[in-house]
């Protein structure tokens, strides 16, 4: 696949190192995405990075990437400014099940960065894309200061139930200090209606789905996003071949209940 | 008004303890009451109680001299504060601050010991309740160190 080039319309600081770009494309030709897919964008010189969608879907191509500064390309696409261009191919991967959270109670776990990929889901579930019994969002981050989309956070506690962790604050923090599992452990789940996605370092997806299978939500209802090393984005090159599953074409997104064997595998 | 056998039988930590056995630990509690900013328990004093929040936020706390107080961690309705009373010295090793108006059941410690000494069932069971949220404070200061998300996953290639 040859990049579709695309021109920065606008950046957005998020925090110190994590940045968003809203990009529109060159030509009129570029694919709707799914919620939670992602693609690969290329900053010319440097190289390619599989970057999840972070914005709504749109009708004129427009696309939403949330970024970290963590290696050689992100550094180099933390650089650009508006109106220089980016390459993009895309969008690849499976996507969050939205078809499965319908009518369900669904329950959205999100650490850190993680938020990312599942605002395209918060949108869908907001402008009633899909219907839910129940929508309740649960973000853990390192501070309130190193949240994402804090001004969109604000709004969301009007029509969502949100619920915000840091592991530190000071005084003015209203919300939760501690970790997302203890206000996660303290809510009470419908377990047979419960739907979760959840999407964050490995290790608090992990605490979390230990903390979900204990209010009983089954397996088969818990969605988690992998990151593995993926380079070519359709499951030629092996880079995140994870079991029997390319992660960028299998996935990102996987159910629980397919992948719990590889999931608690340390070396994979 | 709710007496405090009902208040006892509604909070999680005393969930499914036999009816008697809550009429026998309410001798020791009474309802209380703190506005945002007043202490609950303050680091190297008394520990001679522990609290059932029913309503309200509490900041657990320490000092440092540098910085002022951190807070560690943020108790909500349903959480126990304070397990010094357990044990000696019975000294309270964080402060507990009340983040907003704080409505609790406050039982004194000494008092539950010895009903717990005359009936050691009774002091089973509560140990357990305590054990449990121990284990779970425990794992969640553990998890807190970890600093899960600072940490960028070396493996990623780095999809976001």
């Amino acid at each position: 696949m040859i990049p579709q080039m695309y021109r920065i319309e606008h950046r957005q600081e998020e925090y110190p190192g994590t940045f968003t770009l809203h990009l529109s494309p060159e030509q009129d030709d570029s694919d709707a995405f799914r919620p939670g897919q992602f693609n690969m964008l290329y900053a010319f010189g440097a190289g390619e990075v599989p970057i999840s969608m972070s914005g709504p879907e749109s009708r004129d191509g427009s696309l939403v990437h949330t970024i970290r500064t963590q290696g050689q390309v992100t550094a180099a696409l933390e650089r650009l400014r508006r109106g220089d261009q980016v390459g993009v191919r895309g969008p690849f991967g499976n996507g969050w099940p939205l078809e499965i959270a319908a009518g369900s109670d669904l329950v959205i776990i999100a650490g850190g960065l993680g938020l990312a990929p599942l605002r395209p889901v918060i949108y869908s579930v907001l402008r009633s894309g899909i219907q839910t019994s129940r929508v309740r969002l649960f973000y853990g981050a390192r501070r309130p200061a190193e949240r994402l989309f804090q001004s969109e956070l604000e709004r969301w506690m009007q029509a969502l139930e949100l619920v915000q962790s840091v592991d530190h604050a000071v005084d003015e923090w209203q919300g939760h200090i501690g970790v997302i599992t203890d206000p996660l452990q303290a809510a009470e789940f419908d377990a047979a209606r419960t739907v979760a996605f959840v999407c964050g370092p490995e290790i608090m997806m992990r605490f979390c789905i230990r903390t979900l299978r204990q209010a009983g939500v089954p397996e088969s209802a818990i969605f988690l996003s992998m990151e593995r090393n993926m380079k070519c984005a359709t499951g030629h090159c092996g880079h995140c071949q994870w079991g029997p599953n390319f992660v960028c074409k299998d996935g990102p997104v996987f159910c629980y209940g397919d992948i719990r064997q590889w999931f608690n595998i340390r070396a994979l | 008004m709710q007496k405090i056998p009902d208040m006892l039988r509604e909070h999680p930590f005393f969930r499914d303890l036999a009816p008697a056995d809550l009429e026998f630990i309410a001798g020791c509690g009474e309802n209380a009451i703190y506005a945002a900013g007043d202490y609950l328990a303050q680091e190297n004093e008394p520990a001679d109680y522990f609290f059932l929040i029913r309503k309200g936020r509490v900041a657990v706390e320490t000092y440092r001299p540098d910085r002022g107080p951190i807070c560690l961690q943020t108790l909500h309705d349903g959480d126990v504060f304070g397990w010094s009373w357990l044990f000696p010295p019975y000294q309270w090793t964080f402060d507990g601050r009340a983040m907003d108006q704080v409505h609790a059941i406050r039982l004194n410690g000494k008092c539950l010991r010895e009903k717990c000494e005359a009936e050691p069932r009774l002091g089973f069971q509560l140990m357990q309740r305590f054990a449990r949220i121990a284990t779970e404070r425990l794992q969640a200061a553990r998890i807190q160190l970890l600093d899960v998300y600072a940490q960028p996953s070396p493996l990623v290639g780095d999809r976001q």
